[in-house]
């Protein structure tokens, strides 16, 4: 019995201890120092200025260009965009809207945050916000659920007047993400992350040739393989929480000492 | 004195993967200028009589553009090759067709050599007619051969005087010629009407448009610009799609450019062998006015013309490009011997011409193609059929202990029963 115990409580201290410990291991984007973060943007999918995720990226453009970054976003992470414009002194009313496109260039819906808002004349700047779904390990084909991989961000001026075009703004972009954990982990894995051009960079790199790519985020670094969820702790400790209560179901049918009806001597 | 050995070629290796690993990044710094064609740049620099104007921070708009290039040619970097065109600066007369016609190369596109292209540009006085339409031809044959990213940086003050060529057509017909060349424009102190020109002309070959009214304000522009065309991007393979899918060209893993118009089909083919994942996404940009709202359709069909799955996108409003994806994983095959299947790839787009606007050539697509090694399936909704949550502990307890109870009073029936017997 207390054999089991001591089992038991170990066994326990163990799931618990490697959960976090675990947990730990897999990749979470660090923040890099905000010297060497990027002071320009692109100007489309193809010439996205890559960030990484607790960056704050800043660009100077013109009213009316469309400025694209692109950052990496792996499983279990809910990435959260924000964008702040500051605009020109003076200028009529215009709406900003800021798109996340995913690595397969689709649209990407926004759970919560003002993707589109609207500065009315004379404001000095106007603040944009999209959280997006938690980026799954796996989806079906059919499905549109955001995936790991590159994600692009696009800013512009939707609507405006004519005058206010070409006039001088400054852009700041931050992403940043929520670890969902297990909660939604789900089977599967891809076996290589949504990063446009990988089958031609994976060809590339044996080559060793350092042409320019596509999108440069990794394809076998960084990226969580998708096995570890806090789900084996739970469940772990389910297993180990039923089997103590299986032995403690036991031993009340089993009532405390000798049977009565047992004739001491035997 | 074998743990020793093995210590010591443990060691030699560890030492090996060391220098291998300092050795190879090294060379393939090393590499990098040779193996990237260089990017070139052609500044076009409008030197027309109306130049002369005083309202660039009392200054004239000329003395402006000077000190911007002056500053731009000390930063530019290295690997560019940067040349300078002028438009309207040697004609002075009132002669339409001759100063239509007025059009010079200040200084070719190759290396810079800084102190010539200053003493180029500081023999520059405003003189004579706009012909915009006309230097962005010569342009672009300035630009002409290499592989790098070309990029036409045009600088004017007034619009385009040398109608019924429209420069708009122009920029459209040189980026219809698929070889990447991207057109920035800049308005110094523009009015409507070349405000309207000069936007017209960046989005014609996705470009950008700046409107200027500081000095400051055009040499960070310029300077910018220019380091932009010193980005290393991926050049896109031109294509061509066909009508149907039979016809249609075979497309391996890479990035591709072809042509679409108004309302046609293009189809496009890639073989993907079992258990390999097709990726796709295709991108139409609308680089004339159309009408706001839009869409953009890309299936994946088989030969036989069944749909396997689409990636559908729709817009509406002011855009500079639609796009949209799909993912394709193909089961593992038991045959080891089961051929490649052929996958056609539709696309369609919903744009439609705003009236008034030329539909040929087609808008801009591009399309990469991925082909990666993929699992096609899971086995379950959660992660390895894993539970989580209090509810999961509580079933588990509750059935761990009943199972406990049961357990035991079976075990008393059974001592029960053995000892009445």
């Amino acid at each position: 019995m207390r054999i089991t115990r001591v089992l038991g409580a170990a066994l326990l201290a163990l799931g618990l201890a490697a959960g976090p410990a675990a947990a730990d291991s897999s990749p979470s984007p660090s923040a890099s120092d905000d010297g060497k973060a990027p002071t320009q943007a692109g100007t489309s999918f193809r010439t996205a200025t890559e960030i990484e995720q607790g960056q704050q990226a800043t660009a100077s453009g013109s009213t009316g260009d469309y400025l694209y970054w692109s950052f990496p976003a792996d499983t279990g992470q809910r990435p959260t965009v924000k964008a702040t414009v500051k605009l020109p002194e003076t200028h009529g009313s215009q709406t900003w809207q800021l798109d996340v496109y995913d690595g397969l260039r689709r649209r990407q819906a926004c759970q919560y945050g003002a993707q589109t808002r609207t500065a009315a004349q004379g404001t000095s700047s106007v603040e944009l916000a999209c959280v997006l779904r938690t980026v799954r390990g796996w989806s079906e084909p059919w499905a549109n659920d955001p995936l790991p991989g590159t994600y692009y961000i696009r800013l512009t001026v939707v609507n405006l007047g004519a005058a206010d075009l070409g006039l001088p703004v400054n852009a700041e972009v931050r992403v940043d993400s929520k670890d969902i954990g297990g909660a939604a982990a789900v089977d599967g894995s891809l076996a290589k992350p949504l990063v446009p051009g990988i089958a031609v960079k994976s060809a590339e790199d044996e080559k060793n040739g350092s042409e320019p790519v596509l999108s440069s985020f990794g394809s076998d670094d960084g990226w969580s393989s998708g096995w570890w969820s806090d789900r084996w702790v739970w469940t772990g400790i389910g297993a180990i929480l039923a089997a103590l209560a299986g032995i403690g179901g036991y031993a009340l049918t089993r009532g405390t000492g000798r049977p009565s009806r047992v004739p001491p001597g035997v | 004195m074998i743990t020793r050995q093995r210590l010591a070629a443990g060691v030699c290796a560890l030492l090996a993967a060391l220098t291998a690993g300092i050795a190879f990044p090294a060379g393939a710094v090393a590499d990098e200028p040779d193996g990237r064609a260089a990017p070139k740049v052609e500044l076009v620099l409008d030197v027309s009589g109306s130049m002369r104007t005083r309202d660039i921070d009392g200054g004239t708009r000329m003395a402006a553009a000077k000190q911007a290039f002056n500053e731009v040619l000390d930063a530019t970097p290295e690997e560019v090759q940067l040349g300078i065109r002028t438009l309207g600066a040697n004609y002075r007369g009132n002669d339409r067709k001759t100063g239509c016609k007025d059009t010079a190369q200040l200084y070719p596109v190759g290396p810079l050599d800084r102190t010539e292209a200053k003493t180029a540009v500081a023999t520059l006085a405003p003189t004579g007619w706009t012909p915009i339409g006309p230097a962005l031809q010569k342009a672009a044959t300035d630009l002409e051969g290499g592989d790098g990213t070309r990029r036409i940086v045009l600088i004017s003050d007034g619009e385009d005087t040398c109608q019924p060529l429209d420069p708009c057509e122009v920029a459209r017909e040189i980026a219809a010629k698929g070889i990447g060349l991207t057109i920035d424009t800049l308005g110094l102190v523009p009015d409507a009407k070349t405000r309207d020109q000069l936007s017209c002309i960046a989005d014609a070959t996705g470009g950008t448009y700046t409107s200027v009214r500081h000095k400051e304000e055009l040499s960070d522009r310029v300077g910018q610009l220019v380091d932009r065309a010193a980005d290393p991007v991926v050049t896109p393979v031109a294509t061509q799609g066909a009508g149907d899918c039979a016809k249609a060209p075979a497309l391996k893993s890479g990035l591709y450019t072809d042509r679409e118009e108004f309302g046609q089909q293009r189809w496009y083919r890639v073989d993907v062998d079992p258990g390999q994942e097709l990726r796709a996404s295709v991108s139409v940009a609308d680089d004339r006015a159309v009408n706001p709202d839009y869409g953009l359709l890309l299936r994946a069909v088989t030969v036989h013309g069944r749909e396997i799955v689409r990636g559908e996108a729709a817009g509406t409003g002011r855009t500079d490009v639609i796009s949209t994806g799909l993912r394709y994983p193909r089961p593992e095959s038991d045959d080891e011997n089961a051929p490649a299947e052929t996958v056609c790839l539709q696309v369609t787009n919903s744009f439609s011409p705003a009236p008034g606007v030329k539909t040929t050539p087609g808008l801009p697509l591009e399309l990469t193609v991925d082909v990666v090694d993929g699992p096609d399936k899971a086995g379950d909704v959660a992660a390895f059929g894993l539970g989580r949550g209090w509810w999961l502990l509580g079933v588990l307890v509750l059935v761990g202990f009943l199972a406990g109870l049961l357990w035991g009073w079976l075990s008393r029936w059974r001592v029960a029963v053995w000892r009445t017997n």
